[in-house]
Parts: structure tokens; sequence; C-alpha cells
């Protein structure tokens, strides 16, 4: 039969001229299905590698995605297939580069990098320069020796080759930095190093590249250059607050198309990769710079589901780029034609260390007088060490011109570092940072006090710089922020209220408070936690007020860590005030979780009772607490009519007082993770104790029927604010209720 | 050297200012002369609303100056204002120690007990809780939080770092709770070096 489209239309049919039955044609789908099958099976190797955990903590990632991409290269090489040209320069440059630039400018720790942006900079322009040049002219001095057969390499040349290979690419080395906790300033001065070299090394490359075509340099090429080296930087920059700036005003007006949110974000990004890339300059400053701006105010914008599924896609795409990349580096490392000169390679690798160490430690020197934070030998033998190189150079070697006549020596010199330094160095650098000692970073600050505390402290040296006369670090740093709350918010968030760090560092720890008691209660009814950690009940014993039989204490933990109406204040106030999903919805939820959980209960225990009292309980607290809420009425007055709850009068009064403290202590202290205290209660202790409480109850007993799943309750919501188990006391008007 | 040696001599009590201190000739230099820019009727002592005039925007100012004035004082002459201005010079690394030395104005614990005494107003070595909600809070969140939040984040900071249950954070518990930070690098300001 005729065909029109492919070649490899395979008729199965014996009829000549008759409708084909099956047919199949493969030249159609081949560029898409060979991709897919790339993608998967370097994921499928990724899959590999996690199974048996050891190997990740000791072997960094991209070792053994080369590894399996020379195995597999040498499978093809062996039936003579060529593999996928992935790594020429387009493909690479404009479909997996940018997923991996916006990622590390997605999720880059803003404030450490601002306040070390400087020292980033110094360590990636001028580093890079100086390896650069110093690395290209050591080579130069080498090729001159004839013992080499290395004379036809010249100057410029070198140069275009050691500009290609000093950049960084430190993803294996910021993983164990990340793993072992190093300090945050050696992190985020590899890790802006790592991002901005690639910046630095593609305005090099392309000035030698063009140099190298030149037969004779004049000066004023090099000031040239200098001047394009401005240009290409700056207006990266500022083509990405550009696109930036647009996206975080796009997003403003999202609120009516959800589900396209996540797109503004990709396809700004990629707008701002591409149009820095058609007017030549560095379009991996365009792609930071724009994902830093954009995320701030569009995360702020955005609703929480698009905010998930933005740094989702995001690491996703960056992960896939990132396999693939190592994976073809292993396989074309195999397929592709190398020329091996022992000479070259053996001295590049000397001196791509030598002028790595050396250059971080000059710069060290000069840098360290202008930081609070100095670098010590420790530091900078990380920063020295951390150094490997990656992906870039490779791409950046293979697109380079076949002008160059020993264009395959350069290829495997570049895979040969690629290799060491990935390999070598990837593998020790988790035991040496472990070894020497490096500096550890601070990661439990996630405290309110250290939050109020550090802001108190930037306001206090704001002032004393004022007093002084001088614009420090924190004068720039209010000036700005007084610019971005008086015209950026404004213009580029819908909801303009500014919030300080205090405030969201507040909700952000109640919201885990709220999460983890609700965790713990929800999964755990049956087994009767206890939230009150074991620190508290201590606190209680030492009180001299009152004095509580061991017996009660425990059966008010229990009756307290039935008491969901608290957690449910707390998940009310939350959907209340600060937005998270409706109220309706949450409760259904936990009306559903309490219904099966009551389910798996046996049907005459007191635990039985007990949930069914609470489930009961539960829809009457919440249109209370959201009615309070809604009125704006303080807590501590409010309680006395907030819940009705326990008909148990023996223990109320004797309860009251403590419970109060017992309860917010818990609050507090849930973060301290009463979990694991909770759950090592057994059922049965607190089996006996609710049996205990069911006996002193006495008549109060009857009031709970074991009644079935009847929200419409109304009579055990309107009366006994005497009864409540939460009746104010003296104490309330210390504490204040933790709504 | 020697031109700022015999400049010096116009600072009062300069060479006992310079030991006490620890700045350097040219920093308690530049402090005189930011002194009396600042004393702008040269009466040779500063009154609060000199320093409050610097400060307006800073939601912290008053208690800036306020710790700037002994208390009872009204005026502040230029020792007090270096003394003061001490406790943000950056600690040196490899500073020797012997023991009859008094602690030097800028170490560790002199910087947190100034932090300290921002909020401690009363002086009673303790920040209770209305000294940190009305005030210091109040102050820094503005009109972002409504009562209620306000006192929950006051509740909160205080059961965080409250350990003898007094709910009031002393010296102590403070220092605790920051022990983890760089207080250094926080309360350091590089021109007084």
């Amino acid at each position: 039969t005729e065909n029109t489209r492919g070649t490899h239309i395979i008729c199965f049919s014996t009829l000549k001229g008759k409708l084909p039955v099956f047919t199949m044609d493969y030249s159609r789908i081949q560029i898409p299905f060979e991709f897919t099958l790339w993608v998967l099976l370097a994921s499928f190797s990724k899959i590999g590698f996690h199974i048996y955990q050891k190997i990740t903590i000791w072997i960094p990632e991209s070792c053994l995605l080369i590894g399996i991409g020379l195995i597999v290269g040498g499978i093809m090489y062996s039936v003579k297939e060529e593999p996928p040209a992935v790594l020429s320069s387009d493909v690479f440059f404009l479909y997996m580069l940018p997923p991996i630039v916006l990622e590390n400018g997605y999720f880059m720790p803003t404030r450490p990098f601002f306040e070390n942006v400087g020292t980033v900079l110094w360590y990636a322009v001028v580093g890079t320069l100086w390896n650069s040049i110093g690395i290209g002219l050591s080579l130069f001095a080498i090729c001159q020796f004839e013992v080499f057969d290395l004379q036809d390499i010249n100057l410029q040349e070198n140069l275009l080759f050691a500009s290609i290979i000093s950049t960084v690419d430190p993803v294996a080395a910021l993983k164990v930095f990340d793993d072992v906790g190093v300090n945050e300033q050696i992190y985020i001065v590899i890790f802006g190093e790592g991002l901005f070299s690639d910046a630095v090394t593609v305005v090099l490359y392309n000035m030698f590249a063009f140099l190298a075509d030149m037969p004779v340099i004049d000066s004023v090429d090099v000031f040239l250059g200098l001047a394009r080296f401005f240009v290409v930087g700056i207006g990266g920059v500022l083509f990405g607050l550009l696109f930036g700036f647009m996206a975080a005003f796009t997003s403003r007006f999202t609120s009516r198309v959800r589900e396209i949110e996540p797109l503004f974000v990709f396809m700004f990004s990629y707008l701002a990769y591409l149009v820095a890339e058609l007017f030549a300059i560095s379009s991996i400053m365009a792609l930071i710079t724009c994902a830093i701006t954009m995320k701030y105010y569009v995360e702020e914008n955005v609703s929480q589901r698009s905010c998930t599924t933005i740094r989702h896609v995001v690491k996703m795409l960056a992960t896939i780029s990132e396999t693939l990349i190592f994976f073809f580096l292993g396989v074309v490392t195999i397929t592709t034609v190398h020329e091996w000169n022992w000479a070259f390679i053996l001295f590049t690798l000397l001196f791509a260390f030598l002028w790595r160490g050396f250059g971080i430690l000059v710069l060290t020197q000069i840098i360290n007088p202008f930081r609070t934070i100095q670098f010590n030998l420790k530091d900078q033998f990380g920063l020295a060490y951390g150094g490997l190189r990656g992906a870039i150079c490779f791409a950046l070697v293979f697109t380079l011109g076949n002008t160059i006549n020993r264009r395959n020596l350069f290829v495997t010199a570049s895979i040969a570092i690629i290799i060491f330094t990935v390999f070598i160095q990837g593998i020790s650098i988790r035991p040496i940072v472990e070894y020497i000692k490096i500096r550890r970073t601070n990661k439990d600050l996630n405290t309110i006090n250290v939050e109020i505390h550090t802001r108190t402290m930037e306001h206090l040296l704001c002032g004393i710089e004022d007093l002084c006369g001088q614009w420090g670090h924190y004068y720039w740093k209010d000036k700005f922020k007084k610019f971005n709350d008086r015209f950026l918010r404004r213009i580029l968030l819908r909801d303009r209220k500014a919030e300080s760090s205090i405030v969201s560092m507040y909700k952000k720890l109640e919201l885990q408070n709220a999460i983890e008691l609700l965790d713990t209660t929800m999964g755990d009814i049956s087994a009767a936690p206890s939230l009150v950690s074991l620190q508290d009940e201590k606190k209680e014993a030492s009180r001299p007020k009152k004095t509580f039989k061991a017996t009660d204490i425990r059966k008010m933990h229990d009756i307290l860590s039935k008491n969901m109406y608290r957690i449910r204040q707390r998940t009310t106030a939350f959907t209340s005030k600060y937005g998270l999903p409706d109220d309706s919805q949450t409760r259904e939820i936990l009306i559903r979780r309490h219904a099966s959980i009551q389910r798996s209960l046996r049907a005459e225990s007191f635990p039985c009772k007990f949930s069914h009292w609470l489930i009961i309980c539960l829809p009457l607290v919440i249109p209370e607490v959201d009615r309070l809420r809604s009125s704006g009425v303080s807590p501590r007055s409010s309680s006395r009519s907030l819940i009705p709850m326990s008909k148990l009068n023996t223990i109320e009064e004797r309860r009251s007082p403590v419970e109060a403290s017992v309860f917010t202590g818990s609050n507090i202290r849930g973060r301290r993770a009463p979990v694991p205290a909770a759950r090592r209660r057994s059922p049965n202790r607190v089996d006996e104790d609710e049996d205990e409480i069911v006996s002193e109850g006495q008549g109060e007993e009857r009031h709970l029927p074991p009644r079935g799943w009847a929200p419409e309750n109304r009579d055990l919501g309107t009366n006994e604010a005497g009864n409540s188990l939460l009746r104010p006391s003296s104490l309330r008007s210390q504490r204040s209720w933790r709504i | 050297m020697g031109s700022s040696r015999s400049s010096l001599r116009r600072v009062p009590d300069g060479q006992q200012l310079l030991q006490e201190t620890g700045f350097s000739a040219a920093v308690l230099l530049r402090l005189h002369q930011r002194f009396q820019f600042l004393d702008k009727d040269s009466r040779g002592h500063l009154r609060s609303e000199d320093l409050e005039a610097e400060l307006s925007e800073n939601p912290m100012g008053d208690r800036i100056v306020g710790a700037f004035f002994q208390p009872g004082q009204e005026t502040v002459d230029f020792p007090s204002f270096v003394r003061v201005l001490a406790h943000f010079r950056p600690t040196e690394k490899n500073r020797t120690r012997g023991g009859e030395q008094p602690e030097p104005a800028n170490s560790r614990n002199r910087k947190l007990k100034f932090a300290f005494q921002l909020y401690d107003r009363d002086r009673d070595g303790k920040i209770s809780r209305t000294e940190l909600l009305q005030q210091v809070l109040r102050e820094m969140l503005g009109l972002q939080v409504t009562e209620e939040q306000l006192q929950s984040i006051a509740e909160r900071a205080i059961q965080e770092a409250d350990l003898d249950r007094d709910h009031a954070i002393c010296f102590d518990e403070f220092r605790k709770s920051l022990e983890k930070v760089n207080i250094d690098h926080k309360m350091s300001v590089r021109f007084l070096e």
C-alpha cells in the first residue's frame, strides 16, 4: 500500500489492496518514544539505587548514574548504535539545563544568600576567572614542551579549554553538605558558586571561542570582553527581574483560574531564559533572578495546592534533567571518539586542583576581613574540595567547533576530569567532611523566641547604625523592606497585609502542633494517648497549690487527651482565621474518622461510650468556637460557656484549675513530641482508669447514654456552664486559652 | 598615628576610654565626631531628644535611646555614649583573658545582657508577659495582629523559654533560648571594629 508518512509501515494483511488489519508505524512515534524510554530507564536505575538505602549515602547518585550510563553505553557501542544527540548544544541548553537552574533558583535559601551575596559573587566570578586564566596559562606552558606533542594548541584554545573545565557543578557536594549539615555559610557559597560560575563560564566560553577564531588579539578586545561581561551579567539580572515581576503580577489575578496557576511560573521563567538567550545575555542569571523574584510574591498569591504543585513539578523536572544528564554522560563516554594524551590529561587534573585550592586560599584571605563570620581553614578546605565538575562542562566541550583541531583531546580530557572529580571527590567528600569536623549548622532554630529576639536585635542594630551615622548591612535591609512593603507588595499581591516573620513563625508552629495533636489522637484513640507529656505531669506535681491523687491526674490526662474539642478549636481557629480548607469539610472528615474508629471499638467498654460522647459533643463545639471567634471574644472570658462537656461532677472541682495548665502546657510542649510518650501508654491501663472514672461518676455517668451517632443533640450543648470541664479559674487569668 | 593621638587629647578621658572599651583610636575619634554632630547645641552632653531624632522610624527607637541613659539620669555624656556602643564591637577571635581582667564590654554575655535589658525596662531581672507582650511585640508587629494573636504569641514565647515555670523569662532562660544563635554575628556593627 502506498504510504505517505513513514517508511516502516508493515502490513500484515495478506490481501493486497485491502484494509490492513494490523499496522505498525515506528518512525512516527520514534522521537517521543525513545525519549520516554530513556527517561524511564534512567528513572528505573534511580529507583534501583534507593532500594538499598546505604549505597546512596556513601556513593553519590551522580556516580551511580554515570556508572549505569557507562554500562548502557557499552551495550550500545557493542551493537554499534549511536546514542541520541542529547548532549549536543541546543537540546542541552534549551531543554535540559533550564529545569535544573529553575530548581536551584526557586529553592535557593534567600536570606543567607543575600546576606552573603558579596562573598558568593566574589568566589563565583573572580574565582572562575582566576581558575580559567590560571589553568589556561599553565597548560599553555606545558604545551610548549615538545615531548608532550601538544604544541599545536595555542593560547586561545588553552584558555578556552580552561574556561570550560573551571565551572563547578557541586550537586553531589551539596547533597553531602546538606546531609552532614555543614554551616550555612559554606553551603550557600558553594551553592551560589555553582549557579553563577555557570553563567560566568558561558560568557568566558563565548568570549574565548570568538577570540580563538581570531588570528590576532588586541588589548581592545580584552576590554570589550570585560564590558561584555558586565552587560551580560547585569542584563541577565534585569531581564529576570522583569519577568519575575510580570509573573508575580499575573498571579494576582488568577484566583478564579486556580488550575493553571502553576503554568505561569513555568512559562514566565522559561520565557525569561529564552529571551535572554535571544539577546545572548546570561540566561542562567535571568532565570535565577526570575525565580527568586517570582517565588516570594507568587507563593503568597496562589492557593496552597498550586503552591505544592509548583514546588513538586519544579523538583520533578529538575530531577529528570539531572538524571538524564549524568546518565548520558556515562553513555557518551563510551560511544564517543577519544584521543588520549597522558600528559595533557594528567596536567589538567593537577592544575585544576592546584589552582582551585590556591584560588580559594587567596580569595578567602582577601574577602575574610569583610565578613563577620570568617572562613577558617577547614571551611576553605571544604570549599575547595567541594568544587566538583559536571554537566555544563561536558555540554560546553561538545559544542566546540571542529575548527579546534584537538577537539577530541579536549573532549577526552573533560570527561576524564568530570569522572575523576565526581567519583573520587564525590565519594570521599563525605568521610572527609565528617572527619575534619567542619562547623555544623544550627538547624534547630525554629522557635518563636529566636525569631522574636532576632527581629529585636535587627531593629536594635539598625538603630545603632543610625546613631553611628553609618549605612551598614541592616540599613539597606531595612530600606529594602520598607520599599517592599510600600510599593511592591501593594502592586503584586492580592492580599496586601504585610506579615512579620514573627507572625508567620508563630502560625507555622501552631499549625505543626495542631497537626501533631490531630494525628496522634486521631490515630490512636483506642489507646488513649496522653497528650500531656511526662514533663507536665511533673510540673503539676511540683505545684504546691493543690494536691491531687496520682490516679486523678491520670484520669485527667485521659479525659483531656480524648477531648477532641481542643484540637478542633485549634483547627477551627485555623480554618476561620488562616485560610485552610473550610470548616465543614474538616468537620466532616473528623466525623467520619470518629465513626470508623468507633466501629472498631468494643460495644460495652467505656472508651466506646466516651467516644460516643465526644462525637456527640464535637459538632456542638465547633459552632461555639466559630461564634466566639467571629465575635472576637477574648478566649479567656468565653471559656465558661464554651464547652458543654463532662457531667462528671465529682472530678470537676478538683480538676479544673489544673487542667488548664496541663492543657496549655501540653499545647506548648506538643511541639516537643509528646507523641512518643503518648504512644507508650497501653490501652489496658487506660481502660482501668476509665472504669474508675465510671465508678466515681455515679449518677452522672448515666447522662452519657451510649447513643449512636447523633449529631443534633442539642441538650448537651446549652446548659452547665458550671459543669464544664474547662471551668474558668483563677489560673485562667494567667494562662490564656490555647485557641 | 601621631596626629590621631594628638586629636585624641580633645576627647575627654580618651586614653581611659580606649582601654576600657577596646576601640581603636580611629574609631573613638569618629565616635567623638559623631557625638559632636548629634550634640547640636554643643552642650557637651546629649539629651534623649537628640537621640530620638535619629531613631524616629525604628520601632524600638525609644527603648534603644532608653538604654543609653542610666536610671535617673537625663543626659548622656561622651564616655557613657561610648561605653554603650562598646557592646557592639565585634568580638576578637584570639582574645587571651587573664583571670583578673574584667569581662570586656563586647563579650557574648554582655551583648546578651544588653539585649535583655531592652526588654526588661523596669530592671527587675525578668521579662514578664506584659513587658514582652504589650511593649515589644506590639511595637514590632504594629497593627498586623489582633490582640488575641499577640497574647498567644507572647504566651507561646514565654512557655517555650520559661524553664522554671514562673511565667517570666529571666536572663538565664533568655540566654539558653539563644544558645544556638551566633550572637556575635547578630549584635556587632562592623563600623566599630
